[in-house]
């Protein structure tokens, strides 16, 4: 017997089979190469304030005086932070008990957890209860603690649109359970088919797996594709039909750079249809502070809202959620300012309205730069980013290119990405990393960068491209 | 907790069987396109989609479960439905009930606030932040404010310093960015400065994974070592019961040793050992120990000599030492001084390739307090490359720790100095809260050794009491009665006498037969003389009702 406590070969397999693309291999590769000194410009993670936009002010006025509640017992206060900040500083201290400092509710403070409920009832419409509301550190761990009640093992599947984001593929990974892909139809805009949605269950259910739970990712990542209500009823009446909890990822609900389709939650479609499936649909809804025009991803603040979910089971949840004691009290009032935000009338509501206004309509420019800039490289196709933070590219890789890839024992999505890298500097995603068909090769990248940035980008990407496609001959381009 | 390890071990010998399908299910990974699993060697044969083109009625014929909602409490993991975790479990949901009630209903008690002492939570029991730490946290949050004149006669000049500095650690000074999924690492720097500072031994910053307060470490590394209840890990017992729980949760088997009341909760070697065996002729594999120094829920400071015997005891048995150190500034008494797992190692000769280590630490204890910021790190030695990446990867699914917490956790481990501008006020909090817990502790310790059948170890170092209550016989008639443990009943009792919350030690494990509970010494010391005149009442009523 080895004495050495931690070999490789004895580790948890579900550990091991885990994939997470967005800080793969590309993403340790551009380290080192930032750790060289080359200029890198990390569109890989949806991280914009990594990429140089600024935090809104009021925000962080607030919590930098909810960090420093002695600065509100000095006299000078005012001359550093406005009236309205200081007023909601001490209205967020009055819903702790003990400040930042102490753990809150597992589940989150009841009085912020009270203003999501009414920011989803402004949004949808329809009541909101806050007990069915818990706040996390992040969607994700959201979406893990979600999983992890769903999950028995193996023979528990969750269908997960392919493209996805791969914090699905690597949690149901780690929690020993079975992806089920179904695919977005690239063709169609990324649009949801409900017909491959049935053939993927009843493949799966062929094979013995018990298909329990469907995400949807709406506003789309990698795809950016924005669901329509249409769309959004056939899946919930799917999920209704198959008895399946659906898990709706919402946290790009700000992101919407068209008119065409606004953002749309699952719930109010879901209770837009009434009775009686309005009352048997399982639905749990994620969102975060990460995203949006928010993008305080370094908060990890998010929150879910449960519908249609057992009391019994919500106690489940609860449990587990106060295993981890609580979730970090500040980014919980990032949360309660985020769907709070300052008000007409009050003193910092116009430079709010100016910088959010600023960041979205930046962003929606920058969606149209960076789809335009992709359509017009040779062998480079790109629907446009109608929602989210991404561009998926579809790159149409010239069989030399596919046979190098092979000879570096790459997938040749990683070739191509690994080779603009080594360029241009830009780090990107392979689309291997999120799921794609047979034979089709993508890359994702952000449309984080500055705007003054992005026409040099896309020359560089061109430029990048154009040689690529040179070196590893064109003729052969249409496969 | 024998009875505990045999039915675990019985249900590895089920499992055994379901691993073996496990592996040949592994295939249905193959649903996804090869380019997804392209990475993965043990990709099984592929299937193509377009292959399963069936007919809807296909689907008519399965069930997926006999209940019209696809989540109910029969078809969620039952290893969730396992998993307990006392600290915030039935008796703190009765407490919280009772607050809500006092308010409109005040009367109908016989106290008029609930005092939590059922976790370690100091803020909320009216702890002050150390200002300094604070300081540099709203600068960080708000830089902006590090351009404005007036920000100098606000906030202290070291703390201004300090903001700056972190900031220029941070790329783009971006404290809204996701970072490294292992933390920043000029914090990791500084941390790993802190940690040699302390031991006197080199540390690597590479070493070093910032997480969301310690308990989220706890669970990676039982991630990573659990497969399945075949895996074992020693926890101490009392333990803390994150540790139980997140076995629980990773579908591993708990193998329980006791600490010796009789010895200040001491940990025998030969205790460990025999655990040890009897595990293993079950056919159960022991991955790791676990030591919580300075103890939870015990309060003992394990002496020098003990570390070396169970730093030897996990190198000859080839044990990944998991060493709980978030209590590591909360020693209060001048015997015993808190000497880390890895300077014990380290002095002892062993080095990174001699054994595995881990140790974890936290914001939310110490002087410090500071639970709602979760922050924390684990500081892991002794693994080869191939697992560290395994590590890695598991932290980048979450992205990373939140940044607030990864700055305080840089905090804590290099305080003022002399000579900083913050130094003596800072000196003057930190000494005053520790100086106050060492006074509360033995107030408390006290008191409680002052009641009737009643022992109670002294609180060394860490935030709690855990006293051995002998019940009478009546008593715990009564409590079976209502089908509750007897400590619970005990806890229960309280709580309607006197709006004092307290865990029962069967939410930590105990030596069978035998009760106890805990409660932390938090409070403020005013809090402290209520608590001791409310219990010591209740106690005498308690035995006055049920004494044999």
């Amino acid at each position: 017997m080895s004495l050495k406590a931690l070999d490789y070969d004895s580790l948890n397999e579900n550990v091991k089979n885990c994939q997470y693309a967005v800080r793969g291999e590309l993403y340790l590769r551009a380290s080192e190469l930032q750790k060289e000194g080359k200029k890198i410009i990390f569109t890989n993670v949806g991280n914009p304030h990594a990429l140089g936009q600024k935090p809104l002010t009021f925000p962080r006025q607030v919590v930098a005086l909810c960090q420093a509640p002695f600065l509100l017992d000095d006299p000078n206060v005012g001359m550093i932070f406005p009236a309205d900040a200081i007023a909601r500083a001490k209205h967020y201290l009055s819903l702790t008990s003990g400040g930042l400092g102490a753990y809150s509710d597992s589940r989150g403070l009841p009085g912020v957890r009270k203003e999501v409920a009414q920011f989803i009832q402004r949004r949808d419409g329809y009541p909101s209860d806050p007990e069915l509301i818990f706040l996390t550190d992040g969607a994700s761990k959201g979406v893990m603690q979600i999983l992890n009640c769903v999950i028995r093992g193996q023979k528990d599947g969750i269908l997960v649109p392919v493209p996805q984001y791969p914090l699905y593929s690597a949690t149901i990974s780690l929690l020993g359970g079975t992806l089920v892909p179904y695919y977005l139809e690239e063709s169609e805009n990324w649009g949801l088919d409900v017909n491959n949605l049935r053939q993927s269950v009843a493949q799966a259910r062929s094979q013995g797996i018990t298909v329990r739970a469907m995400v949807i990712i709406n506003p789309g990542n990698p795809t950016g594709q924005c669901l329509s209500e249409a769309n959004l009823r056939e899946i919930l009446r799917f999920c209704c039909n198959e008895r399946l909890v659906l898990l709706g990822d919402e946290v790009y609900q700000q992101n919407i750079y068209q008119d065409e389709r606004p953002f749309i939650s699952s719930k109010k479609v879901l209770m837009d249809m009434g009775a009686p499936i309005s009352k048997e649909v399982q639905l749990i809804s994620f969102h975060t502070v990460s995203k949006g025009y928010w993008g305080e991803c370094g908060q990890r603040g998010g929150y879910f809202e449960m519908t249609n979910i057992p009391p019994r089971t919500v106690e489940e949840i609860y449990k587990v959620a106060s295993i981890a004691l609580s979730p970090n009290v500040s980014a919980q009032i990032f949360m309660g300012l985020m769907v709070s935000p300052p008000k007409p009338g009050d003193i910092s509501y116009a430079q709010f309205v100016r910088e959010s206004k600023g960041i979205l309509e930046s962003l929606r420019r920058r969606a149209r730069m960076m789809t335009d800039g992709f359509n017009s490289c040779k062998n480079v196709v790109c629907n446009f980013t109608e929602g989210a933070m991404y561009s998926f590219p579809q790159i149409k890789l010239p069989p030399k290119a596919i046979q190098a890839a092979k000879q570096a024992g790459k997938v040749p999505d990683v070739f191509y990405c690994l080779k603009l890298l080594e360029a241009t500097g830009i780090s990107t995603v392979p689309g291997s990393g999120f799921g794609q068909k047979e034979g089709v090769f993508h890359l994702r990248t952000t449309i984080l960068p500055a705007e003054e940035e992005m026409p040099e980008i896309m020359d560089s990407f061109k430029k990048f491209n154009d040689d690529f496609m040179s070196q590893y001959g064109v003729g052969y381009s249409r496969m | 907790m024998r009875r505990f390890l045999i039915s675990q071990a019985k249900k590895g010998l089920v499992d055994h069987t379901t691993r073996r399908q496990h592996h040949q299910t592994r295939s249905f990974l193959s649903l996804l396109p090869p380019s997804f699993s392209a990475n993965s060697p043990r990709a099984a044969p592929l299937v193509s989609l377009s292959r399963f083109m069936s007919s809807t009625s296909d689907m008519a014929a399965s069930s997926d479960s006999t209940s019209s909602l696809p989540v109910t409490l029969d078809s969620i993991n039952p290893k969730v439905l396992k998993c307990e975790y006392a600290v915030r479990g039935e008796i703190v949901n009765i407490a919280q009930k009772l607050q809500e009630d006092l308010k409109s209903n005040k009367d109908a008690y016989p106290f008029d606030e609930i005092i939590y002492c059922n976790i370690g939570n100091p803020q909320s029991l009216g702890q002050l932040p150390i200002r300094f730490f604070r300081e540099v946290l709203a600068l960080c949050d708000h830089s902006s404010l590090l351009d404005e004149t007036e920000t100098h006669g606000l906030f202290s000049t070291d703390s201004i310093d300090r903001a700056w500095k972190i900031l220029d650690q941070i790329p783009g000074r971006a404290t809204g960015a996701y970072s490294h999924s292992q933390g920043i690492k000029g914090l990791r720097d500084v941390i790993a400065a802190g940690i040699e500072a302390r031991d006197s031994f080199p540390a690597d910053p590479n070493d070093i994974f910032l997480t969301d307060g310690a308990s989220p470490a706890v669970h990676m590394m039982m991630q990573l070592l659990l497969s399945s209840e075949k895996d074992g890990i020693l926890c101490p017992i009392p333990q803390y019961p994150l540790y139980s729980a997140s076995i629980a949760l990773h579908g591993g088997s708990l193998v329980p040793y006791y600490l010796d009341e009789a010895t200040g909760w001491g940990l025998e070697i030969s205790d460990l050992k025999k655990q040890l065996e009897e595990a293993r002729a079950k056919g159960i594999t022991v991955r790791a120990l676990v030591v919580i120094n300075p103890g939870n829920p015990t309060g003992q400071v394990l002496a020098e000599e003990n570390q070396r015997d169970i730093v030897n005891f996990c190198k000859q048995e080839g044990l990944v030492l998991l060493a709980d150190e978030v209590y590591q500034e909360n020693v209060y008494v001048p015997d015993k001084k808190f000497h880390s797992f890895k300077k014990v190692a380290r002095s002892l000769g062993y080095g990174e390739k001699d054994m595995s280590l881990v140790s974890f630490q936290s914001v939310s204890k110490g002087y410090y307090g500071e639970c709602g910021k979760r922050g924390g790190y684990m500081e892991v030695t002794g693994f080869t490359s191939d697992v560290r990446e395994q590590i890695y990867k598991m932290a980048s699914v979450n992205l990373c720790s939140n940044i607030s917490g990864q700055i305080l956790a840089s905090l804590v481990m290099s305080p003022p100095k002399p000579g900083d501008d913050s130094y003596d006020s800072y000196m003057v909090e930190r000494d005053g809260i520790l100086s106050s817990m060492a006074k509360r502790a033995k107030t408390l310790e006290d008191a409680l050794n002052n009641l009737e059948g009643v022992t109670c170890n002294r609180a060394e170092g860490a935030m709690y009491l855990f006293p051995r209550i002998n019940l009478p016989h009546k008593a715990i008639e009564a409590a079976e009665a209502e089908k509750t443990a007897p400590d619970a009943f005990y806890c229960k009792r309280l709580l309607n006498a006197t709006g004092v919350v307290v865990v029962p030690g069967s939410g930590f494990g105990q030596v069978p037969g035998t009760w106890h509970f805990r409660c932390t010494i938090l409070p403020q010391e005013d809090k402290i003389l209520a608590i001791v005149d409310r219990l010591t009442a209740f106690h005498k009523s308690f035995m006055d009702e049920f004494r044999d």
